[in-house]
């Protein structure tokens, strides 16, 4: 099989094929972009927590006694854009899956090594937008932006905001074409779709969703912008428009972009959990379908967040129902997960942690949209704090639990070092523990009838904001212990090896930190994914 | 702050809420089973399986190392079930929110930045306050003047989108006295948590009491009329049918004729809408002359024209409105495919 000897001349990993910053840049290795994207988003997630804190600080109080109420509107749009925009979608797609779907199909690069980067200078030329926009004064639309309030009422950087969301879709529209073209033509000889690991099976889907959903929001804001500038009615009634136009337009995107934040994660665990039982996922293809069974579906319950706004009793029927039918793929998931955990050999590593701790929140936020999806109970639940509790649920202790289970486990496989074990489970019972002390209580608040959005709140509420404004605190703190080990692990941490799990994909049968060119020679899979029992595969490297 | 306070339950004050209370305790009851199922599942297997050595390779379960269709077949047919029913139930409560009972007492809301406003049809005015009778239906009409809003009782379990250019209905009977929270529950800017009010649900007695407590100067239609002689509609819309625009007498609840050859039925909507944008829907046989009134009129204005024309309706107005509740405007077919909260 594979050996790690290359000619002495070349560099050894992709970290020393050139200094300076020009080499990273102006590069086109994929790994070098997945580690341009992955500061550039921790920027934006520190910006977005920062957010985050000023909100959880002023609702401690029922008063509004820290911030007046325009600011505090701005802090949760800014919370809202930055995360969602900045931080989420491009999470682990563009870190992760840009450094490992070539790893893993056995491939040198990405399709378009060049649109690669592209992108992630896209992405930041959004981004710049979006800082601007908080230098100035901020926006306070929400980060749905529902009009007429975004076109006609609000009086704060609407525009420029939405222009920098508008650059960004392209970012990740560039990105989903280059995965999809990617993983199409540059399989390795041998490697069938039914061979490829289960995180390239849900990118592939996540994959879809980009090219195929964020044109639309990228309409829905040149519409918004017509109105707003040019006084062109679209959505304003004053104008000739239909308010709730704006709402079918934003969550046809909007609800399948939940997806595009999620799936990256479920395909990250599908790995985790097979690595550390030493066992093929169960049901395999179910894990594979479900994946692009929920990227389909997913088109087509956008309506369900509009069921008390004017919307057909009827339509509202059609996308409840259709709700619950997304709602399967995501418990074959789960279940299958748990399955997979039957009588394998079971190690409680970090990122099998962090793995177990995604199956419970993820587990708590998918069943909480089963409320949401049900007619008579969204009428009193929807816009309440149970949707902030439900999706943060979803995004939080779903995609970024996620996202940190995948750091976790190929930190070593993207640097050559590892991270301290201890403290790295440390932090991930931190920030299981202070994520349910800050969401917990959010859906009793929901249920109770808060609204979302308030600054001020009636005090008998004030007793579950405390709880949740405590957690917050843990969880914020539990946020920077990774940051810190994992800065220190570049200069300190020991080094990894190759293969310091013992797994099975093809990724891990080269050198930490890998070479530019990834694989010397390009490698021919002969054998199913996940086959702990094909002894000469784990002993390779 | 009061520390022995840490309710689960809001308070129950509508027909609505036993209903949707059940249905959550449902919810719940499923949503715990499935999250302690799984919980205690991988902590057993976590302990359980625990690698024992570092070569230790799991004996494979079947041939190609895992797979059960019967296992995927059940784990996805049970929640699909228990999924159904969740849809079925919340499907009948929307469904009873959507259709306000003939009888119901209509009231007319109006919400702007960041406030409600409330008209009686017996005149009498609120701001910010909402007094209603106990155990009587009660059906709201609400527009906006300006953004999206929505109004929300919590301890109703109801809420409704107040948006601007169409009237949503929102009904409910309040099944206990009591003052209760009104809450704007859709981002409207500033003053988003301070657009909020009170319910008052009051004994029968208490409420005409109050109703006749104001000093109120005539009843929403008389308002109407005065504005029907003012704004100059009875010049052309003359009640013996010889003006030059439709009369207005025996109007509202009919099927109207439209130049086309589509009918609309003339519910409130309509009224709206032949103010706002007398041009949009043309009746037959007359021609499009009619200037707008946007602008000129106000919303709560609008709302006293349509109580108007409604008192000089046909006798049986209200009862026909009723039982046509939700039915759309331009689309006589589709009777069958009322709009939640969208107005008669």
């Amino acid at each position: 099989m594979l050996t790690a000897t290359r000619a002495p001349e070349r560099p050894s990993s992709y970290l020393t094929d050139g200094y300076g910053l020009k080499s990273w840049l102006l590069t086109s290795d994929h790994k070098r972009i997945a580690i341009l994207y992955l500061i550039s988003i921790t920027f934006f997630f520190f910006i977005g927590g920062i957010f985050a804190a000023l909100i959880r600080l002023e609702l401690a109080t029922p008063a509004g006694d820290l911030l007046e109420s325009d600011v505090y509107n701005k802090m949760f749009t800014m919370h809202g854009i930055v995360m969602i925009f900045f931080f989420l979608i491009p999470s682990i797609p563009a870190t992760l899956g840009n450094f490992l779907i070539p790893e893993m199909i056995g491939a040198k690069d990405l399709a378009f090594p060049r649109i690669n980067l592209l992108s992630w200078y896209i992405y930041v030329f959004g981004g710049i937008f979006v800082v601007y926009v908080l230098l100035t004064g901020g926006v306070d639309t929400g980060w749905t932006f529902y009009t007429p309030f975004s076109t006609s009422y609000s009086n704060t950087k609407v525009m420029a905001a939405a222009v920098g969301i508008f650059i960004a879709g392209f970012s990740s529209i560039l990105t989903g074409l280059n995965f999809i073209v990617t993983i199409h033509r540059m399989r390795a000889p041998g490697l069938s779709w039914f061979r490829l690991p289960l995180f390239v099976w849900a990118h592939y889907a996540t994959s879809m969703i980009q090219i195929l959903g964020t044109p639309v929001v990228a309409v829905t804001i040149l519409l918004v912008a017509m109105e707003r500038g040019l006084h062109i009615g679209i959505f304003d009634p004053a104008l000739g428009g239909d308010p709730v136009l704006f709402q079918h337009l934003f969550w046809f995107y909007s609800h399948p972009a939940v997806y595009i934040m999620i799936l990256p994660s479920m395909g990250v665990i599908s790995e985790i959990i097979s690595t550390f039982t030493r066992r093929r996922p169960f049901g395999y293809t179910f894990i594979a379908f479900s994946s692009v069974a929920i990227a389909v579906f997913g088109f087509l319950v956008w309506g369900h967040h509009l069921f008390v706004s004017s919307q057909s009793v009827y339509a509202g029927m059609v996308f409840s129902i259709l709700s619950y039918v997304v709602a399967i793929p995501s418990a074959i998931k789960v279940f299958n997960w748990t399955a997979t955990m039957y009588k394998g050999s079971v190690e409680l590593s970090t990122p099998m942690l962090y793995a177990i701790g995604f199956i419970g929140l993820f587990t708590i936020g998918g069943l909480t949209g089963l409320f949401l999806a049900c007619l008579g109970m969204d009428v009193h639940l929807t816009d309440t704090y149970f949707v902030v509790a439900h999706f943060h649920y979803v995004m939080v202790g779903g995609a970024i639990m996620g996202y940190l289970a995948g750091l976790h486990f190929w930190w070593p496989k993207m640097t050559g070092r590892m991270y301290p074990v201890l403290w790295s489970k440390i932090a991930g019972v931190i920030i299981f523990l202070g994520f349910n002390l800050t969401f917990f209580p959010q859906f009793i608040l929901g249920f109770l009838g808060m609204p979302r959005r308030y600054h001020v709140y009636p005090p008998e509420f004030q007793v579950y904001n405390v709880l949740s404004s405590a957690g917050a605190t843990v969880l914020g703190l539990g946020y920077l212990i990774p940051f810190i080990y994992f800065m220190w692990s570049l200069k300190y941490g020991k080094p990894a090896g190759p293969n310091p799990w013992g797994a099975t994909g093809l990724e891990w049968q080269i050198p930490s930190p890998p070479p530019t060119e990834n694989f010397e020679v390009t490698p021919v899979v002969t054998v199913e994914a996940y086959e702990y029992h094909a002894q000469e595969v784990v002993e390779v490297g | 702050m009061d520390w022995k306070y840490l309710p689960i339950f809001p308070e129950s004050a509508s027909n609505f809420s036993p209903h949707i209370d059940a249905l959550y305790a449902y919810l719940v009851t499923v949503s715990a089973f499935f999250s302690i199922l799984i919980a205690v599942v991988i902590v057993v297997f976590a302990f359980k399986y625990r690698r024992k050595s570092d070569s230790e390779i799991p004996v494979p379960l079947n041939e190609h190392g895992a797979g059960s269709m019967l296992l995927e077949i059940t784990w996805s047919v049970i929640p699909l079930l228990l999924s159904l029913v969740m849809f079925g139930w919340g499907a009948m409560i929307f469904f009873d929110e959507s259709k306000p009972p003939a009888d119901a007492m209509d009231i007319w809301v109006v919400g702007k930045q960041w406030m409600w406003k409330i008209q009686h049809l017996e005149g009498a005015r609120e701001i910010n306050e909402l007094h209603i009778p106990v155990n009587r239906n009660i059906r709201l009409t609400l527009t906006s003047e300006d953004v999206i809003h929505d109004f929300y009782v919590p301890a109703f379990r109801t809420k409704t989108d107040v948006v601007p250019g169409k009237y949503t209905t929102e009904w409910f009977r309040p099944t206990k006295v009591g003052e209760y929270h009104l809450f704007c529950a859709e981002y409207c800017g500033t003053k988003h948590s301070g657009m909020i009010g009170t319910i008052y649900v009051m004994n029968a007695n208490d409420y005409d009491a109050w109703l006749s407590s104001g000093g109120t100067v005539g009843s929403m239609s008389e308002k109407g009329e005065a504005l029907f002689q003012q704004l100059g509609c009875v010049t052309c819309h003359q009640s013996d049918g010889k003006g030059r625009c439709p009369k207005l007498v025996g109007l509202y609840g009919t099927n109207v004729e439209l130049k086309g050859g589509a009918t609309v039925v003339a519910d409130a909507s309509y009224i709206r809408e032949s103010i706002v944008n007398p041009l949009t829907k043309i009746v037959n046989g007359y021609d499009g002359i009619m200037p707008t009134f946007q602008g000129l009129v106000t919303e709560d204005q609008i709302q006293q024209l349509i109580e108007y024309v409604k008192s000089i309706g046909p006798k049986s107005a209200a009862a026909a409105a009723g039982a046509q509740a939700g039915t759309p405007k331009n689309n006589p077919g589709a009777a069958a495919n009322p709009a939640r909260g969208t107005r008669p």
